[in-house]
């Protein structure tokens, strides 16, 4: 459980976090949704305490991180900038972790097995590829058993077995009962793992909302009609409030109107439908529609600081 | 591809211990022991504390016969078989940077500070560790510089100085100490700039800049300012012979210890205070 409120963070004349505020519950993937350079890394070392808010606060299973007295155990995390030593091997990086927690060496060999890394445990991690690099990140997240993993764009640089693998795995966390919040840049990535979704834009929460009604929200509500008879049709429902698009002859769009009126107006004349779709976003376009907006807004609203 | 269907689940831990000072020091003994580049500056440390006495002491033994007595009285055997302390300082210092400013260019501070983020106890447990560990190394190196000069330059009877002799054991002993308290000046410094070259500049600055820069005071003032400043507060530690215008060996520790209590209080601060 991850409880931020009012969290805002301020760096030199630019606001990176502003004013946030979310809980982020034990037992489902939440996803962390915004456009690159939104807060999202921010407000990841906010939560672990690497960086002090400037105003609000933020707590992991009801306390600062910092106060937990086996943080490990509390929050596995996996930052988007690389946190490892490039001059020691992936043993050494993690034993050097665990030892400050007294977890034993048995453990560390147990999570380099789990993510595939026996082979090159003795290697430097400076010469690990992005995805050995990803995995001995996910290896030190789950090295004390975290109740709470939280994971910046973990698919980074895995390859479509690793990201598959991944999202199993961060699953099969949050069904143990485990929070799990996680950031990706991949919205179909984001489709396929997470149920809940926090929405950022430019420091800002855009939506707190399951991933289903986010994708509802952000339709455009457009039923796609496709009739031999096209142009009667179109006669036959254009009126107030009604938006009519020709895709290609025999297709329409139209908005403003519900699918179940199209056809009962179809039914009613006799015209034929070969078609009658209503339309649904792709999470990617309601992502793009709503940021979209709100960068829209910030920028108008705010030229001075933007400009400075 | 059974990787494809088979869910991953991560094995539970039985048990969590909580972070204290002590597995935090062993946290850090591990980071130090597994860097090739710590075994690498100790090693040289050692071979250059030991090696160079070794070098002098044969090159003077050779050389004795057809030196003039002015030459002749001029070579203190505590020189020759503290020699090498001058050159290991760099190594010992670089080091005592880097196991700082390390963490800081890898990136790898984050992690340190995810697992610690009372932050302290990391920065005790670093200094701690580092500061036994030369001491520890740097301890035999020069009691072996001592004993093996002293058996190169055995035939001549100028050169010989017995161990017992007043304060040789405690001038010895305290080349160890000496290059163990710069050491820890050096880490906490790296805390302080936490980037390697600006870590190396500062220790340049404090330790080669300043003195040369003193030497434009009248004399009286040099004569007042010098002995406290950190070069030669930290070398009193070693010396032999103390002029008027130099602490004494203990006074040098007290002053040392002094510099370094003040740049760790400063790097505690910091830690504490700053974003990571």
């Amino acid at each position: 459980m991850i409880e931020a409120k009012g969290l805002t963070k301020d760096y030199a004349d630019k606001r990176a976090v502003d004013a946030l505020s979310f809980t982020i519950r034990p037992g489902v993937v939440t996803g962390f949704l915004g456009p690159n350079g939104s807060g999202k890394s921010t407000t990841m070392r906010l939560i672990l305490g690497l960086d002090s808010p400037t105003a609000g606060d933020v707590t992991v299973n009801g306390k600062h991180y910092r106060d937990h007295k086996a943080p490990l155990h509390e929050v596995g995390a996996l930052l988007e900038a690389r946190s490892v030593h490039t001059g020691r091997s992936a043993h050494y990086h993690l034993l050097s972790l665990a030892q400050t927690h007294g977890i034993g060496k048995s453990r560390v060999d147990e999570l380099i097995d789990l993510v595939g890394l026996h082979e090159v445990a003795r290697k430097r991690a400076g010469k690990f590829s992005l995805g050995m690099g990803q995995r001995l990140g996910i290896a030190t997240a789950l090295l004390g058993d975290p109740s709470t993993l939280l994971l910046d764009e973990p698919s980074n640089g895995l390859d479509p077995e690793g990201i598959h693998w991944m999202r199993n795995l961060l699953k099969g966390l949050a069904a143990e009962g485990r929070t799990v919040f996680v950031s990706s840049h991949l919205m179909s990535e984001m489709a396929l793992m997470a149920e809940h979704l926090i929405v950022i834009g430019r420091g800002r929460l855009i939506a707190d909302t399951s991933v289903d009604e986010f994708v509802q929200r952000a339709s455009k509500k457009l039923v796609r009609v496709r009739s031999p008879q096209a142009a009667r049709l179109r006669e036959l429902i254009v009126g107030d409030g009604v938006v009519i698009s020709a895709v290609e002859p025999g297709v329409l769009d139209v908005g403003g109107i519900g699918a179940e009126q199209i056809g009962e107006l179809a039914a009613k004349n006799g015209i034929v439908l070969h078609e009658l779709t209503p339309q649904q976003a792709s999470l990617e376009e309601a992502f793009m529609e709503l940021t979209s907006e709100d960068v829209e807004f910030r920028a108008a609203d705010a030229p001075a600081k933007e400009a400075a | 591809m059974s990787s494809f269907v088979a869910p991953v689940t991560v094995p539970r831990l039985e048990h969590v211990g909580r972070v204290t000072q002590l597995r935090v020091a062993v946290s850090e003994w591990t980071k130090l022991h597994s860097l090739r580049s710590t075994r690498w500056s100790l090693l040289i440390a050692t071979i250059l504390t030991i090696g160079f006495p070794a070098l002098f002491a044969a090159i003077t033994s050779s050389h004795w016969g057809s030196m003039s007595p002015h030459d002749r009285a001029d070579r203190h055997p505590i020189d020759i078989a503290q020699a090498g302390i001058n050159v290991s300082q760099l190594a010992i210092v670089v080091l005592g940077v880097l196991v700082i400013t390390g963490e800081y260019s890898t990136g790898m501070i984050r992690a340190s500070m995810t697992a610690v983020p009372k932050r302290l106890p990391v920065l005790w447990a670093k200094l701690g560790v580092f500061a036994v560990v030369t001491f520890v190394l740097m301890l035999p190196a020069v009691l072996a510089a001592f004993f093996v000069s002293q058996a190169i330059v055995d035939k001549h009877a100028p050169l010989k100085l017995a161990f017992s002799s007043a304060g040789v054991a405690r001038a010895v002993i305290g080349g160890a100490l000496y290059l163990t308290l710069v050491g820890m000046f050096a880490l906490a410094l790296g805390a302080i700039v936490r980037n390697t070259a600006g870590g190396i500049a500062s220790l340049v600055g404090i330790f080669f800049v300043i003195p040369p820069l003193l030497n434009v005071l009248p004399t009286s003032w040099q004569n007042g300012i010098n002995p406290w400043i950190p070069n030669s507060a930290f070398r009193s530690i070693f010396q032999l012979t103390h002029g008027t215008h130099s602490l004494s060996p203990w006074g040098g520790v007290a002053v040392g210890l002094g510099y370094v209590a003040a740049a760790v209080a400063v790097a505690a601060i910091l830690l504490v205070r700053r974003d990571t």
